[in-house]
């Protein structure tokens, strides 16, 4: 099976600049030991302004994910906020946003919707970088066997439109009481695989060159070579994919919970508004459109954060 | 016999006494990232219908950067002409505009490349890459084109052309497929062909075939060569001059049997003296001592001073301008006279 | 080449056996009865639900089910009936021509803007054109279809019809042609356009670094033939593999479009398949779409003999 360039269409993003989409367009390979590449990249990361707004904005939606109350004084989730009779009012004092179809506040709740985002985003990240990273530095340093039957396992998951795949998952284990946590578990299904191929394509590269030929020579054993000497080589891809698909995460949850299988009321998320929002859209469009707008910054941070870093590791691609 | 002249070129002969292409006080720089690399500083040189010019020096010694200056194959930027002259049949190129250039390219000056599986396109056939010159240059149809196209692979000497004609450079070997390179660059008969080190990356009883098929055709045409190499045993048989380049400067000028007989320059005479030589066997062979000069950070003075045997106080001072030995003879060094006499070391 | 096909396809099946074996377990999972879902809030005869249980196999194990359901597509072509006991395929055939016909629209789309804004780009390469078209490519990829398809049927569908005083882009339904396909199948494109800009620009600046470029240049070539037919040529093969791909992705994908826009494709479906628990339709829907996936990478292969001639199939 040729790989696919990028498997999935509409939200998960995989990185195009790391794999190799064909053969004329040359695999870069990181020669340089990892502490002057981590070193260097830093050196370039800092003066680099994406890289620094990428970082503010993402610093500032932490902030409201965890203290959401320093940014409004309503509380969402209290129902004594909303009034009906003032349903899709326009914005005024006190109510900078407006308010939706049931007559709550648009900004405070796009504001408490920050964190179900951040939450699923960055735990889906860190399940998937785990899983897949860890099966894709074993399936790569011991190849055989263990890698044919990995390989092909991801293989089925690429077939599988993943947008449809989470949607199933979700939907067969919504009452499953996981509450936010079966979006995360969907997408970590339909996801692994993406940090899987692209570990296992860099320890394959890393695997090849002389230091590591040196190590095994000099009779290290393979758990050590794994981890001392293929993982610190292999880990730049993964990392910058990891993080631009943590803004897919993002957006797919948006999406599922937009359907109506993520996340479910009375949680919030931006997804969840945007559907609220979506009848009465075409007479008032500002509830659909300011968690739009935030959920688009937090996604545009977390790839530009991933593109600044890819440019600052991987400098031939400018 | 010329179908397409230019207007600002003279089609045959040129102006009095000037030669065919006269390379003059050329220098280059590059803008990088780490700061202003000065590739070649001052380079002159020049060239006669049915002569061979040697360009002798190692890597970054600003050869293949002169040669792609006068083919106006530059990237610029990052690269920059500060100074200097082409003068090709007394016009200067370096003037013309970009699209008087594109003429004189590949039809009147044809260049000719180390690696041929990489300068040929991979995802045409070897008759279409030839024939594309008689296509876009002389308005031939593709059968026509395609029937020059196997004549010049006959004239090269390539087994079986008119059969290999739509196979694919990779699917030739390293000497042939160096072979359709020369074939296309002489498809137009130009006045001058440039070789950029056409056997380095070939085996060695290849090397002494293609350097044949180049003397050869040069022969009969009576073109212009300008043999850009690292390697003086290539040189010996083919050049009737010899330019020496280091560190971006010519550092001698001669005909053949001059440098052979004795160099007025101790990086000629150290080049010379490392060519393994069968009288001498058994003797340790010679290496210059030292590196190749880092062309961001120059040595002041004489830039081979570093590595000299020769040198003295002011060769680290004083840059040494070239010396006219003889009519046809120059070198930079301070102390030519002392390397001529072969004193010292 | 022909038994590299047929080598190609005999490794396909056991991603395909894999993946639909994947869907099919979930569907099984899926809570609920649906025989009672369907029989509704009336109470039938228990033992009638039992003989369509039988009927629909659905008292089997797992893996019995589903070598009933394999073997009835390679055997008779045959994906199933819904509970009403209309033929799968024949519920699907219309659907999956619109959502074929948003695919196509998009992958043109796609094609078209992506290969015209890299090759800028390309030629304009770190300059301020450059810089312009990579910063609306992170843009693209960054705003989710999600909401530009909104934004957009707002703007183009609501406000420029109120500006210009006739519709220029349906908003909903796919009754009026290829017009009804323009807004979400642009939607549809949108992240794959970035992508190919962004792909296409890499591939140029890459290709014209090669050697064979440079030689091109000593011919005497002109600069627009350089680029146009020996650079192009070969940044192409990547291009084109890409955006084959892109054509089941993009099947795939079309759920959230097709939400949006009201338009009757199989994403629409399959979300309704799911709602009702109508495992014929989700299984057979997933399946389809992972054909497509498979035909499409195989096709993708194909090219790549053709396009690239230092390939070549044993």
């Amino acid at each position: 099976m040729s790989d696919n360039p990028r498997p999935d269409t509409q939200t998960l993003t995989a990185d195009q600049g790391t794999q190799t989409p064909s053969p004329p367009v040359k695999h870069r390979k990181k020669e340089a030991k990892p502490a002057s590449l981590w070193s260097d990249a830093w050196h370039d990361l800092r003066r680099r302004p994406m890289f620094i707004f990428s970082l503010v904005l993402i610093a500032i939606l932490v902030v409201m994910s965890f203290w959401p109350s320093l940014f409004t004084s309503i509380d969402p989730l209290d129902a004594r906020t909303c009034e009906l009779s003032s349903a899709r009012q326009g914005p005024s004092p006190g109510h900078l946003f407006g308010r939706d179809n049931l007559g709550c506040d648009v900004f405070a709740r796009t504001i408490y919707g920050a964190k179900n985002s951040i939450i699923i985003g960055v735990a889906t990240m860190a399940i998937t970088a785990i899983i897949g990273g860890l099966l894709g530095l074993i399936a790569g340093t011991r190849g055989g066997i263990t890698d044919t039957i990995t390989s092909r396992i991801t293989e089925v998951f690429f077939a599988i439109p993943s947008i449809l795949g989470a949607l199933l998952i979700t939907a067969t284990f919504r009452d499953a009481g996981l509450g936010i946590w079966i979006v995360v578990f969907a997408l970590s299904i339909i996801a692994w695989p993406m940090t899987f191929r692209i570990m296992r394509a860099a320890v394959l590269t890393a695997r090849s060159q002389d230091f590591v030929l040196a190590a095994r020579a000099l009779g290290a054993g393979q758990s050590r070579i794994m981890f001392r000497h293929l993982l610190p080589n292999a880990i730049a891809p993964v990392i910058v994919v990891a993080t631009i698909n943590l803004g897919g995460f993002i957006a797919a949850e948006a999406a599922l919970s937009f359907l109506g299988v993520g996340v479910q009321s009375p949680d919030i998320s931006w997804g969840l508004m945007i559907a609220d929002a979506r009848s009465r859209f075409l007479e008032a469009p500002l509830p659909l459109v300011f968690p739009a707008v935030f959920l688009s910054i937090t996604v545009l941070a977390f790839i530009m954060l991933g593109d600044a870093v890819r440019d600052a590791l991987d400098p031939k691609l400018r | 016999m010329r179908k397409t002249s230019l207007d600002t070129l003279p089609a045959e002969g040129g102006l009095g006494n000037e030669p065919l292409l006269a390379v003059d006080n050329l220098h280059v720089e590059f803008a990088t990232r780490a700061g202003l690399v000065r590739a070649v500083n001052g380079v002159s040189y020049s060239l006669n219908p049915g002569e061979t010019v040697a360009v002798l020096g190692e890597s970054g010694s600003g050869k293949s950067v002169t040669a792609q200056a006068i083919m106006g194959i530059l990237d610029m930027p990052p690269a920059r002409i500060p100074q200097g002259e082409v003068r090709f049949r007394g016009t200067d190129l370096l003037k013309l505009s970009e699209e008087a250039r594109t003429q004189v390219r590949g039809q009147r000056i044809a260049m000719i490349f180390q690696d041929a599986l990489s300068a040929l396109n991979p995802v045409f056939t070897v008759g279409w890459q030839i024939s594309e010159m008689f296509r876009v240059h002389r308005g031939m149809s593709k059968r026509d084109g395609m029937k020059k196209a196997v004549e010049l692979m006959d004239k090269v000497r390539i087994p079986a052309a008119k059969q290999r004609i739509n196979d694919y450079p990779h699917q030739f070997s390293g000497g042939m497929r160096q072979r359709i390179m020369i074939a296309m660059s002489i498809a137009l008969d130009p006045e001058v062909l440039i070789a950029d080190e056409p056997t380095t990356a070939l085996d060695v009883t290849v090397q002494a075939q293609i350097m044949e098929l180049l003397a050869e055709l040069q022969r009969e045409s009576n073109m212009g060569m300008i043999l850009i190499t690292h390697d003086l045993g290539v040189v010996a048989d083919v050049a009737d001059k010899i330019a020496v380049m280091y560190g971006g400067r010519i550092v001698e000028n001669a005909s053949v049997h001059d440098i052979y007989k004795s160099p007025a320059h101790p990086y000629t005479k150290g080049l010379l003296e490392s060519i393994p030589r069968v009288d001498l066997k058994g003797q340790e062979l010679y290496a210059i001592k030292g590196l190749p000069p880092n062309l961001l950070d120059m040595p002041t003075g004489c830039a081979f001073h570093p590595r000299c045997p020769y040198r003295q106080d002011n060769c680290v001072t004083d840059v040494p301008p070239l010396h006219e030995i003889s009519g046809t003879r120059n070198s930079a060094c301070h102390y030519w006279r002392e390397v001529l006499d072969g004193d010292q070391r | 080449m022909g038994r590299y096909v047929i080598r190609r396809l005999i490794q396909a099946i056991p991603v395909l056996l894999g993946a639909t074996l994947f869907i099919f377990a979930i569907v099984f999972a899926l809570p609920g009865d649906p025989v009672e879902a369907l029989a509704g809030e009336k109470r039938q005869d228990p033992a009638i639900l039992a003989v369509i249980r039988d009927q629909y196999h659905l008292n089997d194990p797992l893996l019995v089910q589903y070598w009933h359901y394999i073997t009835g597509i390679v055997l008779e072509g045959d994906f199933g009936k819904t509970f009403a006991g209309v033929p799968v395929t024949q519920l699907l055939a219309g659907k999956l021509q619109v959502t074929l016909n948003l695919a196509l629209v998009a992958l043109t789309l796609e094609a078209v803007i992506g290969v015209l804004l890299g090759l800028w780009a390309a030629l304009r390469r770190g300059r301020a054109t450059d810089t312009a078209i990579l910063a609306s490519t992170l843009l693209l990829i960054s705003i989710p279809t999600l909401v530009t398809g909104f934004v957009l049927q707002l703007w183009l569908g609501v406000w420029l019809k109120q500006a210009v005083g006739t519709e220029i882009f349906p908003i909903a339904g796919a009754t009026q042609g290829l017009k009804s396909y323009l807004l979400p199948g642009f939607v549809l494109a949108g992240t794959s356009i970035a992508y190919l800009t962004r792909l296409t620009r890499t591939s140029l600046v890459e290709t014209l670094r090669s050697d064979y470029i440079r030689t091109a240049t000593a011919k005497g070539l002109s600069r627009r033939r350089v680029v146009g037919r020996h650079g192009l040529r070969n940044a192409l093969i990547p291009m084109v593999t890409y955006l084959g791909a892109d054509l089941g992705a993009l099947m795939g994908g079309a759920v959230i479009t097709e939400t949006i826009f009201n338009l009757p494709g199989i994403g629409k479906q399959l979300y309704d398949g799911v709602y009702l628990r109508e495992q014929p339709i989700v299984v057979g829907i997933v399946t389809i779409l992972v054909l497509v996936y498979i035909l499409a990478n195989l096709v993708v292969d194909m090219l790549y003999a053709v396009l690239d001639p230092r390939i070549r199939y044993e």
